[in-house]
């Protein structure tokens, strides 16, 4: 940062102000996107609710979603690999708890650490045929898109005959690990801010009196704490900066002593681990297990690591970006919503935001790392 | 024969021999390295320079042959166990990755690191003090220790390489090919970081095609020629064009290199 430690300077390197070195930074092209997004929809639809308790929670909750899945999608992209099969693992990982919890009639608890486990050791699996195989990750995660997607449709058919589960929240009623992802926190604080008229409260009803917005569902807890987790595991252990290295070059990294193909393992389970995550959530809040949930959700976790500031070969990004790319995701997608815009053109604007964010973070990059 | 000859060499390779099935790529290499010398293995292309080196750092295991380091037999089951034992390689594809920065290139693989509350963080104050102490000692003035290894030169990238290996405590150092793809200035500063690496008593084995580097910096020479060694020579006792024959393992260059008027 500094030239005083240096002996001298290089009369070929321009003095740089502090408040460049500041600027730049991978998450710049996140942080701009996510300020002039908001700009946007202030402007917009400022008036229309959704700046309200009620509306903010409305695309907290979108970009959340968005979030769980994008950290995973960013540390992996990091590490030098994609993984496609995030949308189809959602669906798969919803359909398992519900056959687990509700067709065998099993513990809720037991359904979702059985869960967790067959989606991590998939994980597992798709990260050691790309090691072993050499093949791109691209392909065989394709394949595993189809596979996992395939499963999600055959096993309720074939063992309900249908392709929707419900009663899931009837089966996770009371259940202590259910609540860790269907779950909300800070009620008391919310009503006491209801009983304060900060926040809307019903006006009628069974309800009346209680706020609108009960408390922070587990779901946002998830995001922010595996946010905060990658954020740490990536920039302040050493453990991150082997994932830096495995997918910046593999073969320095293991010429250096890394382990590569762990690394790239563990981050292939990471990212199942995330979209198992997203899952739990999802059929605790719906009640139900659907064969179609998850649908698309790679692209939109990779998109977000994109607008995040993440190279798409690997080796440079930032989990902070992939967060702030997931926050303009959900609040572009609702905020149309809000601003009464054909949601049709929620397309056209996210497009034009990953191709905005793109360049500008290929600018950025090009300034840290002296690429050509 | 010098004082150096007479202590104990710090590495030797006694009658390697590898074979990939039919192809014999070593026939029975043997050479030893001294502290504070800098040993130049030449050869050309395809004499097995890489081969051998290989199976110094543990990449390669030898089909025949003892791995002498200190007087001990030592058998590298991987590049980790040549690495433990004081052996450092510095690849042509440098272990360097140009997006991360100098320091986290630096320390990459050997992180320091620091408790808090139990759990071991890396240590980034460290990294960054002792890249840019080391840095200074090799005379590389950086912007900064988070400055990205790709706005680097590719002299200064091997100035990082080296200083790195010796941090980390090699006693013997194998430079792969580090001046084929520099220029003039550059091939010159990675001549001036082998000296300063040799002075302070780090064996450098320093692997090239090109006499003139080697005769620059070089205690001793050996060349390869497919598979086999012609034998070792003191500084002052060959001259250029002997070892540039032997490269070539016979006489066709002469002929070649009179029609080219000396200039190979």
């Amino acid at each position: 940062m500094s030239n005083e430690t240096t002996t001298g300077t290089d009369e070929r390197v321009k003095e740089m102000s502090s408040f460049r070195n500041a600027l730049i930074r991978p998450e710049l092209g996140g942080i701009i996107g996510t300020i002039a997004v908001f700009a946007v929809f202030i402007f917009l639809a400022g008036d229309s609710g959704m700046f309200s308790a009620q509306g903010m929670m409305n695309w907290s909750v979108v970009s959340a979603q968005f979030m769980i899945i994008a950290v995973g999608a960013c540390l992996l992209m990091i590490a030098g690999e994609f993984d496609l099969s995030v949308g189809s693992m959602i669906g798969f990982a919803g359909m398992l708890i519900a056959i687990f919890g509700v067709t065998f009639g099993w513990p809720m608890w037991m359904a979702i650490i059985l869960t967790f486990a067959i989606c991590t050791a998939i994980g597992a699996l798709n990260g050691l045929i790309c090691i072993r195989t050499g093949l791109p990750s691209f392909i065989v995660t394709l394949a595993f898109l189809f596979i996992l997607r395939g499963f999600t449709i055959f096993l309720p058919q074939t063992i309900e005959r249908k392709t929707i589960i419900g009663g899931i929240r009837e089966a996770a009623e009371g259940d202590w690990l259910g609540v860790l992802f269907g779950g909300k926190i800070l009620q008391g604080f919310f009503v006491y801010l209801g009983d304060q008229g900060v926040i809307a409260v019903f006006e009628r009803g069974t309800r009346a009196g209680q706020p609108v917005v009960d408390g922070i569902p587990m779901l946002i807890v998830w995001a922010l704490g595996l946010v905060v987790f990658g954020h740490v595991l990536l920039t302040k252990t050493r453990f991150g900066n082997w994932v830096f290295a495995s997918g910046g070059d593999a073969e320095a990294a293991r010429n250096s002593g890394v382990p590569v193909s762990r690394v790239k393992i563990l981050m292939f389970m990471f990212t199942a681990f995330c979209a198992t995550v997203f899952a739990t959530c999802q059929v605790m809040e719906f009640g139900s297990a659907g064969a179609d949930r998850g649908l698309l959700k790679e692209f939109e976790a990779i998109i977000a690591v994109v607008i995040g500031g993440a190279l798409l070969t690997g080796g440079y990004g930032s989990v902070i970006g992939a967060a702030l790319g997931a926050l303009i995701f959900g609040v572009v997608q609702q905020g149309l919503f809000f601003a009464g815009v054909e949601s049709s053109l929620f397309r056209v604007f996210l497009g034009v935001i990953l191709l905005g964010a793109v360049i500008l973070n290929t600018y950025i990059r090009r300034l840290i790392t002296g690429e050509r | 024969m010098n004082a150096q000859t007479e202590a104990t060499p710090i590495i030797e390779m006694r009658n390697i021999r590898k074979t990939y099935g039919p192809v014999i790529a070593l026939a029975g290499v043997s050479i030893k390295i001294y502290p504070g010398e800098c040993h130049c293995l030449l050869g050309d292309n395809g004499a097995g320079k890489s081969t051998f080196i290989k199976t110094m750092s543990g990449v390669v295991k030898p089909t025949e042959g003892d791995i002498i380091v200190d007087g001990n037999v030592q058998k590298f089951e991987n590049p980790r166990a040549a690495m433990e034992a004081g052996i450092a390689t510095v690849h042509q594809h440098l272990a360097m990755i140009p997006l991360m920065s100098v320091s986290r290139n630096f320390f990459l693989g050997n992180e320091p690191t620091k408790k808090i509350a139990g759990i071991p963080f890396y240590d980034r104050e460290k990294a960054d003090h002792e890249t840019m102490e080391a840095m200074r000692k090799m005379g590389i003035n950086l912007r900064g220790p988070d400055q990205a290894v790709g706005t680097l030169s590719g002299g200064e990238r091997q100035t990082v390489a080296i200083s790195r290996a010796v941090h980390f405590g090699a006693k013997v150092l194998i430079l792969d090919e580090p001046t084929s793809a520099l220029g003039v200035r550059q091939t010159s500063n990675v001549l001036a970081t082998i000296d300063k690496v040799r002075k302070e008593g780090v064996a450098v084995v320093f692997i090239t095609h090109n006499v003139r580097h080697a005769l620059a910096v070089g205690d001793r020479f050996t060349v390869l020629n497919r598979g086999t060694t012609h034998g070792t020579a003191e500084r002052g006792g060959i001259t250029p064009e002997a070892l540039q024959d032997l490269m070539a393992g016979g006489q066709e260059l002469a002929s070649l290199e009179g029609s080219l008027g000396g200039t190979v």
